[in-house]
């Protein structure tokens, strides 16, 4: 059964002056994230993959459907039951420099969390495990503590969070493009890092809007446009045998490192067939149709 | 050529001393080159690409000279360089999209632009026309507040409004990096077809994404730590880079295709130096899995190979 498990979600957002306008940023998104999977949440900028995550983690309230944790309904949690759901459920996000207050040193980020979350852990005992969380990030625990924000790298600050994370003994990690921040030598340290935690059976949802690092470290991939899932499925299969067009348009504008830009891969683009309707009337219901094992893809006039 | 750069040097004045961003840059860019400039954050690429159009309060001219067409540019000398902006040399800055000003329409801000230039708008406008619907910008756009584009668009925008006068080069600082693929891809090949045009003369594009640069480049310039570690034809430094810290950066980077289940990518361990008291020899020796005796000493940026410049001894 998946860890977690989202049901038609749906985010509308009042925009304009009085909010007198409704701004659908997520509609009707299905899907799940199994313990010791990385599900990577694809798409543009404004495609809704922030509002997602933030609906997962309750940093946005659900404006319709159903967000299911361990069978337990998510979705309208409150108080001291929502408490104990961040003790399993934490996001990392983009910029590392905005989460933590630079007046303070940076391991405060991991001490505040003891007297919230375990009250009955001594203060002795704490240090040791926040040792070991940040050595089994790959940090030097003599390098990065005591050490104020601006003293670290962007890298070390991010496995912090990371760190943070794993103290809590979270299943899931929501990661928001946790690697756009950072250089590529540390980019891939970062990412190698999550597939490790991965294999030890942490569930991740990877959002990040650059297909090659969805591809490489995800095991699913779900493409979301416009707040509407477009494709899902194994990775292989998704980036292996794109069906809907966006996401042929979206895999052929990937630079790459070792094949120019061509016009055959404009071409391919612009095949917009439809992978349901196959050259009838597309009529743009919103479900998603199985085209093979794990596989699922939406009609192309979405 | 185009653009011939000798041994410039340019610090940051601060409190503690100064920051040595840009220390002893060499090179040159020849007519219609595209040059990719890439490397780490803070490794100096924002500094080059400023030095060259506009040095802030903060920022000193140490040593070296800059020469543009043949003469020089005098880059030190801020009212002398008036006179080339925008005429000759342009910045597309990073983050340039968000630094539009909000509380103008598009039009107007470029007629002011002008004004100051001595340029007047309605000559210039049939000319700005044609180059809007080239880049697909509706000529609406101009009645437009910044805030009303989106990113891709305004990225267009400010490509046309920084090439009006067809400048000699053109500085572009990471002017994809915040568009997905689509949208970057669409700018980059914006970017030749400039070139192509003649708008501009050559073009230093500088970005963290060297497969993005690598589509579009002619060459491909490598910064480490404030200095240039190597320059070559942009196939050279993606299939056979000579420089170990280029080497390392070309094998750690993720494309479609690699997965992290059938090929584990590695890092680089380590960080650059800090650049307000940087070691003496080469600034890569710490991370360096090739270092020896002789990298306690600085190694020069030579031509290993024709149009391909390195500085590390393992490469002479
Ligand atoms: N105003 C400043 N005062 C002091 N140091 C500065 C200043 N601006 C930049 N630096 C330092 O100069 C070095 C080079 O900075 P620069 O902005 O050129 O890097 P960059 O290669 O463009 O990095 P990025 O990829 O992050 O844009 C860095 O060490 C940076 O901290
Ligand atoms: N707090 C908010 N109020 C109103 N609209 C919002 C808010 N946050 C996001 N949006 C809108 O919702 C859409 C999706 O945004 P977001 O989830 O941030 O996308 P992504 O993370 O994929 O870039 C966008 O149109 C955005 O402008
Ligand atoms: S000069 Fe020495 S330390 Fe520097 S890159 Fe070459 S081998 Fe490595
Ligand atoms: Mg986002
Ligand atoms: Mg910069
Ligand atoms: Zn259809």
């Amino acid at each position: 059964m998946s860890m977690l498990s989202l049901e038609r979600v749906t985010k509308r957002y009042r925009v304009g002056a009085f909010g007198g306008r409704e701004l659908t940023a997520v509609r009707d998104a299905t899907f799940a994230v199994k313990a010791g999977e990385v599900v990577s949440l694809i798409g543009e900028s404004g495609s809704g993959k922030t509002t997602l995550g933030r609906m997962v983690l309750r940093l946005a309230s659900v404006s319709g459907g159903h967000i299911r944790f361990d069978g337990t309904d998510v979705s309208r949690l409150k108080g001291r039951k929502l408490a104990g759901y961040y003790k399993h459920v934490q996001g990392v996000f983009q910029d590392p420099f905005s989460t933590y207050n630079p007046i303070f040193k940076a391991d405060r980020v991991l001490h505040t969390i003891r007297p919230t979350f375990f009250p009955e852990v001594s203060a002795a005992e704490w240090r040791k495990r926040i040792d070991t969380a940040l050595e089994s990030v790959r940090l030097d625990p003599r390098q990065v503590i005591d050490k104020y924000p601006h003293q670290l790298s962007g890298g070390q600050l991010q496995r912090m969070l990371i760190a943070r994370a794993l103290l809590l003994d979270i299943k899931l990690l929501v990661a928001d493009e946790i690697i756009s921040m950072l250089d590529a030598s540390t980019r891939i340290d970062v990412l190698n890092l999550l597939a490790d935690l991965k294999e030890r059976g942490l569930g991740i949802l990877f959002i990040t809007h650059d297909l090659s690092l969805g591809h490489y470290i995800s095991d699913r991939a779900v493409i979301l446009r416009r707040g509407v899932v477009v494709e899902m499925g194994t990775t292989d299969k998704v980036f292996g045998n794109p069906r809907h067009p966006y996401t042929r348009t979206l895999l052929s504008s990937v630079p790459q490192m070792h094949h120019k830009w061509t016009r055959a891969d404009i071409a391919r683009t612009i095949d917009g067939s439809c992978a349901i309707h196959d050259g009838g009337a597309c009529a743009g219901e919103p479900q998603l149709v199985e085209v093979d094992d794990d596989h699922l893809v939406g009609c192309a006039a979405h | 050529m185009s653009l011939r750069v000798d041994n410039l040097k340019v610090y940051y004045r601060t409190l503690r001393g100064d920051v040595k961003a840009l220390d002893g840059a060499t090179f040159t860019v020849a007519d219609g080159e595209i040059m990719g400039l890439a490397g780490e954050s803070g490794s100096g690429k924002s500094t080059l690409g400023k030095s060259l159009i506009r040095l802030d309060t903060r920022m000193r001219l140490v040593e070296g000279g800059v020469e543009l067409d043949g003469k020089p540019l005098p880059i030190g000398d801020q009212d002398a360089m008036n006179a080339y902006r925008f005429k000759a040399v342009s910045l597309i800055p990073q983050y340039a999209m968000s630094a539009l000003n909000p509380t103008r329409k598009i039009g107007k801000m470029i007629s002011e632009l002008l004004g100051a230039r001595g340029v007047k708008y309605s000559e210039i406008k049939p000319e700005l026309e044609r180059r809007l619907d080239l880049v697909g910008l509706k000529r609406e756009v101009l009645n437009n507040y910044p805030i009303e584009l989106s990113g891709g668009m305004k990225q267009r925008m400010v490509l046309v409004l920084s090439t009006l006068l067809n400048p000699s080069l053109l500085i572009a600082d990471e002017v994809t990096s915040a568009l997905d693929v689509s949208t970057q891809r669409a700018v980059a090949e914006t970017l030749v077809e400039f070139r192509d045009r003649e708008f501009v003369k050559s073009m230093i594009v500088v970005t963290h994404d060297i497969s993005l640069v690598y589509q579009i480049a002619d060459t491909i310039m490598v910064m480490y730590a404030g200095k240039l570690a190597e320059k070559a034809p942009a196939d050279v430094v993606v299939n056979a880079p000579r420089h170990p810290y280029t080497q390392l950066l070309i094998s750690s980077l993720p494309e479609v295709g690699v997965r992290y289940a059938d090929r584990k990518l590695a890092g680089i361990p380590g960080s650059p130096p800090g650049l307000l008291n940087p070691p003496a020899g080469c600034r890569f020796r710490d991370r360096c899995p090739l270092a020896f005796a002789r990298c306690v000493e600085e190694p020069p940026f030579v031509e290993v190979d024709k149009n391909h410049h390195v500085a590390c001894w393992k490469a002479q």
